[in-house]
């Protein structure tokens, strides 16, 4: 997909120019290519969740409403409001179809209730937290392993591997729920649960809080935003940083061991320099890393949303599987799918402008 | 710390010699003894505590003391007998869900690796989507449609777990299936199973223990998860993850034995774990070199 | 005769692994004058990289400068601190090196990194983009090339842009490690014209390191010879090559392959030693066809057998 193109240089037009077309006209193909991988895997996952939900022995309709004594007829009627009376191939794809269309159809429990208008409704919530998760892990990786790689087989080193290993193993709604005892419950410096303060009123344009909040100018509403998300971004942040550190260090010092760092010095460019040039070639892969870690980063989502009451598709799920609710789960597992192909096509987009050895 | 897991790996190198050196050695015994110790106490649970966990041993709600070093629960459950008698089911759910995705994983891998051709894409293009998902989240569903039982846990963790051994054991099959030693094998008409499993299968055997070690101690956060969102064993089972979800509701009582007992058994059974495989890697990172 | 430009004097360098000390130069002397190229020639492992990067006060750890001064336009460099020592480096002395590719940070433009070279030693923006215009032209290169990553380029082009940072700020002494190992043999050609036109336009003193014998009797003025460590030969290059008077010097010269003479060429009998334990004595003589008692319990010491040509063998020395 991503290959090394080593083209001699020709010289046809101006080097910006030549530039931009080679990145645009590939770009769009590279684009189209990579969104057409996305519908497999999203297939796969649905067929998957399809199979387990809808075929596996084990009547859904009588797990939703229990064992109670429910007349046939009744069952029948509510079977076919469902739509599950149809052969699993016209289900299959009629439901496939539907979601084409952006119609995840409708939940078991609360019948009517459009499940598409729940999702985008929970779906903000999740995005910030992700981001917020991101943007802590990758703070917290790229500092200790910067740190890391200078301090190199020092005490520092060695603290820092064994912080990054650890927190890696935490379990997320330990750490949550030990960081509520600490800074909510004993300390109250911070909310210990939720997304805003109920008594916040705050005007929603974008659903993600912290935009809105801007956006309206809305100061008490930033705040509360803020001091919520404080506690799960750290949480999410801390366990998913793992990765990084190690990242970052082993290719920092890759880089300060390369023929190029040995050049810089040998031309009399000053070492702070250096590690900095050192450290944007250290960067590149952890890029592509970010992109293969947003699964995780939304399975961690779920346990953080949970812990901290956040009402994102996380709790969504949660609230759904306690209900046995099959429709929503199978709607969540899809835009999940979805979520991670296009996650990992922008962050392929990033790599490209991040590496000029990159041209699609 | 050091000095302790180096002597412990100085004890435990008399009993259990394994070909790892210097840093890995005490990262692998320190790993070993956390887990020994895990699986002593789910063994020994009757002989460690007067209690049954799912009995009311007391008043409700008591901090920490001599009688009840881990406290009690709401209802009045010791939940240091909570906690032994809760490392048998995290282990059994988690040993099983290995196995499960080993026996499916591996002949999955070696197939795939060994043949190539359609099957081999076919398999990957299912592997890959499966790995590239929200594992968690497929397991919960998966934990869902199965329903609520150690078994059924098992099993949704299994799921999970088998790209990961299909794709490495089809990788080294690739690898080592350009050696030598198998092109002389098959131009003597030796049978292929008989190739897989004398000729291929021992050189992977070391990667094979280290992505165990490091998937057990994913697969303790998973079923940890699991049961910490009521899709495991069902109550009053003692499980870890379940009683930490039954804290979460103390919290802002404050009564932080309920919470942070259980997570930090989850937490220290799982860097037991990848401690062991961190430990490993580093040998099979120098053999490979 | 004017001053030279780089003195080596009694030049030492130990590498402290953790396996042993590498002797991997020993007491190395040389002189280089305005406008000459150096050869310094020797098998692999012979030290010669080793020495270079001493020019530069360059050595990686676990390497160290033993003993020795190395005095460049008459700044002693081995005393240069710091900012100093920075300073130094691309302006007074500078360094090329074998493989092109690895040698240029690959996610930056190859004229931000010649721009980045001058603008690091004080030369004011404008000046310096018009200097790296200058000096990609010099190199042979057209000026829009600088716009270029390496990737883009060929081997031989980034040689190019490697020799156009290394001499952005004019430095008095440029040291060529391997310049064309590398390169296939046209572009070899190509380079070594260029680092010959270098040399001849502006003065820079060039220390060629090569493994190839006959590529410094081509292009060389001066040539010194190492074996294991140690310099043994070392004078003019037409009295080196006409004159060759250290065995290892000859054995080197019959080992390459002569179209005009109908003779095979010879290969060197033997290993050349591991610098951990390295020979007592005359560190040749155990590959030495004509080694004496004296050769292998001491050392030969350099001298002028004649004018500036110097040798380090038992044959022409006096106990
Ligand atoms: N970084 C290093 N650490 C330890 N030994 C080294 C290092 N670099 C070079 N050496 C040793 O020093 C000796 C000289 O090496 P070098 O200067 O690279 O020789 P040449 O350039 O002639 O091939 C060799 O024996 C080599 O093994
Ligand atoms: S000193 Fe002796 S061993 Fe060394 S080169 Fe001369 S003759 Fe040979
Ligand atoms: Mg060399």
């Amino acid at each position: 997909m991503t290959r090394i193109n080593t083209y001699k240089y020709v010289e046809c037009c101006s080097d910006e120019a030549r530039d931009l077309r080679w990145l645009f006209m590939g770009l769009l193909r590279y684009v189209a290519i990579r969104a057409a991988l996305i519908i497999p895997t999203v297939l796969i996952l649905y067929t998957l969740v399809f199979i387990v939900l809808r075929i596996l022995p084990g009547d859904p309709v009588l797990a939703v409403l229990g064992t109670k004594n429910i007349p046939p007829e009744q069952l029948e009627q509510i079977r076919h409001n469902l739509g599950l009376d149809k052969p699993y191939i016209v289900q299959y794809f009629e439901y496939l179809w539907n979601v084409l269309h952006g119609d995840f159809g409708t939940s078991m429990i609360i019948s009517g209730r459009s499940i598409t208008v729940d999702l985008l409704e929970r779906l903000p919530a999740t995005v910030e937290l992700a981001v917020a998760g991101l943007l802590v892990s990758l703070l917290i990786g790229v500092s200790t392993g910067f740190l890391a790689a200078v301090k190199r087989d020092t005490k520092v080193d060695l603290g820092l591997r064994v912080f990054g290993a650890v927190t890696y193993t935490l379990f997320i709604p330990w750490l949550g729920l030990m960081f509520q005892l600490i800074f909510a419950v004993w300390l109250r410096w911070l909310p210990a649960s939720g997304r805003i303060d109920p008594d916040v009123s705050l005007r929603t344009i974008t659903g993600f809080y912290i935009l809105d909040s801007i956006l309206t100018g809305n100061i008490d509403a930033l705040r509360s935003a803020l001091s919520h998300i404080i506690l799960p971004a750290l949480t999410l942040g801390l366990v998913l940083s793992g990765p990084y550190t190690r990242l970052v260090r082993s290719n920092l010092i890759k880089a300060l061991e390369s023929n190029y760092v040995f050049a810089y010095h040998a031309r009399g460019v000053r070492s702070s320099k250096i590690l900095l040039h050192a450290f944007r070639n250290a960067l590149i892969p952890v890029v592509t890393y970010a992109g293969l870690q947003f699964a995780l980063l939304l399975g961690g989502a779920v346990l953080t949303e949970t812990t901290f009451d956040w009402p994102g598709i996380g709790t969504y799920l949660v609230e759904k599987v306690g209900y046995r609710d099959y429709p929503a789960i199978q709607a969540v597992v899809i835009v999940f799918a979805f979520f991670v192909g296009v996650i990992s096509l922008i962050v392929d987009l990033i790599y490209a402008l991040l590496d000029p050895r990159i041209r699609y | 710390m050091e000095v302790l897991g180096r002597t412990l790996a100085r004890i435990l190198a008399k009993i259990i010699p394994l070909r790892v050196s210097g840093r890995g050695r005490i990262l692998v015994y320190t790993g070993l003894v956390i887990v020994l110790a895990v699986i002593f106490m789910a063994i020994a649970a009757p002989v460690l505590t007067p209690y049954d966990p799912t009995r009311r041993a007391g008043r409700s709600f008591q901090p920490p003391s001599w009688e009840h070093p881990f406290g009690t629960n709401n209802l009045g459950y010791d939940m240091w007998a909570r906690i032994v008698y809760g490392a048998r089911t995290i282990l059994i759910v988690v040993f099983l869900a290995i196995a499960i995705s080993m026996a499916i994983g591996i002949p999955l891998g070696l197939l795939s690796g060994y043949y190539g051709g359609g099957i081999d894409r076919a398999l990957s293009m299912v592997m890959d989507a499966i790995y590239a998902f929200p594992s968690l989240v497929l397991a919960i569903s998966l934990a869902v449609a199965l329903g609520p039982s150690l078994f059924n846990a098992a099993i949704a963790i299994a799921v999970i777990y088998v790209p990961t051994y299909f794709r490495m054991i089809r990788g080294q099959v690739l690898s080592v299936k350009e050696e030598l030693f198998i092109e002389v094998a098959k131009a003597l008409g030796i049978p292929t199973f008989r190739i897989i499993f004398k000729h291929i299968l021992p050189h992977i055997l070391p990667t094979i223990m280290v992505v165990f070690s490091l998937s057990a101690a994913d697969a303790v956060l998973t079923e940890a998860a699991l049961s910490y969102l009521g899709l495991s064993v069902q109550p009053p089972t003692p499980d870890w993850g379940y009683d930490l979800y039954k804290g979460k509701g103390f919290v802002l009582s404050g009564y932080w034995w309920l919470i942070f007992f259980p997570g930090l058994m989850i937490t220290l059974l799982a860097v037991g774990f990848a401690l062991i495989g961190e430990g490993l890697s580093e040998r099979v990172r120098r053999e490979q070199l | 005769m004017s001053e030279p430009v780089l003195v080596v004097e009694n030049l030492t360098v130990y590498y402290y692994t953790l396996k042993g000390i590498v002797r991997a130069v020993e007491e190395a002397s040389l002189k280089a004058y305005k406008g000459d190229m150096v050869a310094l020639v020797g098998e692999s492992g012979s030290g010669k990289s080793t020495l270079g990067y001493s020019l530069l006060n360059l050595v990686p750890p676990p390497g160290r400068v033993v003993k020795g001064r190395v005095i460049v336009g008459g700044v002693d460099i081995l005393s240069l601190r710091g900012d100093e020592l920075r300073r130094a480096r691309g302006s007074l002395v500078s360094m090329i090196f074998q493989d092109p590719f690895t040698t240029l940070d690959p996610v930056r433009r190859v004229g931000d990194q010649i721009l980045e070279v001058l603008l690091e030693h004080g030369v004011p923006l404008e000046e310096a983009k018009e200097r790296v215009v200058e000096v990609v032209k010099a190199v042979g290169l057209s000026e829009r090339m600088a716009k270029a990553y390496p990737h883009q380029l060929s081997g031989g082009q980034r040689q190019r842009i490697s020799i156009a940072a290394a001499i952005a700020l004019k430095p008095r002494v440029l040291v060529a490690d391997e310049p064309t190992t590398a390169l296939d043999v046209i572009v070899q050609k190509q380079i070594m014209d260029l680092l010959d036109e270098i040399r001849k336009t502006t003065g820079m003193a060039i220390i060629l390191i090569t493994h190839d014998i006959a590529l410094a009797a081509e292009r060389a003025s001066r040539i010194a010879v190492m074996y294991a460590g140690r310099i043994v030969e070392y004078g003019p290059k037409s009295k080196v090559i006409e004159n060759p008077l250290h065995p290892y010097t000859r054995a080197l010269l019959q080992s390459v392959p002569d179209i005009s003479s109908s003779e095979w060429p010879k290969p060197i009998p033997g290993m050349p030693p591991d610098l951990r334990k390295p020979p007592s004595g005359c560190r040749f003589h155990p590959r030495c066809p004509l080694a004496m008692k004296v050769c292998r319990e001491e050392n030969p010491g350099m001298v002028e057998v004649e004018p500036e040509h110097y040798v380090s063998c038992w044959l022409y020395a006096r106990r």
